[in-house]
């Protein structure tokens, strides 16, 4: 046990690297999936059919591929096509893409759980489109969307340990190459287990707290 | 002045299908400034499809509607009609409020939230100019201590006080009521009939959808009978209650009387 803690406390600095990419990039692609999602899920409610098609196709595309195969395509494809991307974008891109089709989905649900009344009386004083949209309809949607919009964040966490196969130096290829190092493995592999579970438990928590803050006003 | 010259409302042949199905039939209709009129009327008639079309919550396929010499929702352009434009509709909208059955608050916003949204981006009036306008509408229906309840801290006759504020804030021209008790306890008509009432008293323009006769005779000035997306008699209180002309009108009244 001593020699693992040693172990630990030397590779400290390459651990907490990789895991700060983990969260950088778990955060960056739930910030741009929100963004991608809630135009997403606005157009599957609202667009006219024609609109609305190649977002339902892009949803269900992306919600019945595995994660790791939109990984390896958002890492070969763009070069394919002459865009250079760095293996952290290339990840950070396949991590919006599936979050954007995910909280779409689940934004096109709470939108058309809310009741038809809502829109009419948000129409019927006067309020546009795009004002019955950010005043009435989104702040109930978002609200009821919350603890799924959390638990994508956690899905998101997880997924990015698959980052490692194209590269991307997060918590789990330092792991490994730590691993590498010391031939520790399934001490490092549990401590780097608990460090994701830890992670997603404390995200779990903040969303129950906020959750219950949000929830004590409607 | 031009008010003098047209009635604040005109409702001019208006036809109306959903689908096939056509729902109103044509209908005329005209209301004049601080008028009250009580649409009544068997289940199916139209009466709430006549509200909505006025409110431009319903297309509709044929016909006029001028609020205050406005023709609102269409325009005609080479003998064609178009509905006009979001932005156009949504200030056509805040030209006459409506109180829904259903109440239709906003869940996630207080009493005087609900109130004042419309004040702030419809009619974009500052933070405290809204707030003291809301203020003084939740006091006016009876709830001036309930600024800072949420809909569902406060019982249904006072949510649809708040709903009435909502509407009658935002100064329309024009308020329309569908069936306002109709989702109510019993105990609770009462108060909200009050209020519509003392709002009448005020010189509001109502148009109001009911089926409680009472009200209906004491509140207005004309009351409408309409039948199958028609209107079939037109006239005061008493006639309509006391005189009816067409067989169906009698029919109905017997019917609703308990
Ligand atoms: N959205 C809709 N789609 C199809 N048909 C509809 C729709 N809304 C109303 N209708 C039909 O239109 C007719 C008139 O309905 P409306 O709600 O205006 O009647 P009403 O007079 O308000 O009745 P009630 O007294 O029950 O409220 C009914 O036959 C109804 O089935
Ligand atoms: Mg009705």
């Amino acid at each position: 046990m001593q020699v693992f803690l040693d172990q630990v406390w030397t590779a400290r600095w390459p651990l907490w690297d990789g895991f700060l990419l983990t969260i950088e990039i778990a955060a960056a692609a739930i910030a741009c999936g929100t963004v991608l999602g809630c135009i997403v899920g606005i157009q599957l409610v609202f667009a006219p059919t024609l609109v609305r098609f190649p977002f339902r196709v892009y949803v269900d595309v992306m919600r019945g591929t595995p994660l790791l195969v939109l990984i390896l395509a958002a890492f070969y494809i763009p070069s394919v096509a002459g865009l250079n991307l760095s293996a952290t974008q290339a990840g950070i891109l396949a991590l919006t893409l599936f979050a954007g089709a995910h909280i779409g989905e689940l934004l096109r649900g709470s939108l058309q759980a809310i009741p038809p009344g809502q829109a009419e009386a948000a129409r019927s004083i006067g309020l546009t489109f795009p004002q019955m949209l950010a005043y009435v309809l989104l702040p109930q949607a978002l609200r009821s969307a919350l603890p799924p919009w959390i638990n994508t964040g956690v899905e998101l966490i997880k997924g990015s340990s698959l980052l490692s196969m194209i590269g991307v130096g997060e918590l789990l290829l330092k792991t490994q190459e730590v691993i590498g190092r010391t031939f520790m493995t399934i001490e490092f592999y549990v401590f780097a287990g608990c460090l994701y579970l830890i992670t997603n438990i404390l995200l779990d928590q903040v969303g129950k707290t906020v959750e219950r803050y949000a929830g004590g006003r409607s | 002045m031009t008010e003098t010259l047209h009635p604040l409302l005109e409702i001019r042949g208006l036809r109306k299908q959903f689908g096939t199905v056509e729902v109103l039939k044509g209908v005329d209709l005209a209301l004049n400034k601080r008028e009250v009129v009580s649409i009544i009327g068997s289940s199916g008639s139209g009466k709430t499809t006549l509200l909505r079309c006025v409110n431009l919550l319903e297309e509709f396929q044929g016909g006029d509607i001028v609020l205050d010499g406005e023709t609102i929702g269409y325009r005609i352009s080479k003998g064609r009609r178009y509905r006009i434009r979001d932005r156009d509709l949504s200030r056509q909208r805040s030209m006459t409020g409506m109180v829904f059955q259903s109440f239709n608050l906003f869940p996630h916003l207080t009493a005087a939230g609900n109130v004042m949204l419309g004040l702030r981006k419809v009619r974009r009036l500052g933070r405290d100019e809204a707030r003291a306008i809301a203020e003084a509408w939740l006091g006016r229906v009876g709830l001036a201590q309930r600024g800072d309840h949420y809909p569902s801290q406060l019982s249904g006759g006072q949510q649809q006080r708040v709903a009435i504020a909502r509407a009658l804030a935002m100064d329309p021209k024009l308020v329309l009521l569908d069936e306002v008790t109709s989702a109510l306890d019993p105990e609770l008509v009462q108060e909200v009939l009050n209020t519509v009432k003392s709002i009448a008293d005020d010189g509001a323009t109502l148009l109001i959808v009911t089926h409680e006769m009472r009200f209906a005779r004491d509140v207005s000035n004309r009351v409408v009978f309409m039948e199958q997306g028609q209107i079939v008699e037109d006239g005061p209180p008493a006639e309509i209650f006391g005189n009816p002309r067409s067989q169906r009108l009698a029919e109905f009244l017997r019917n609703t009387r308990t």
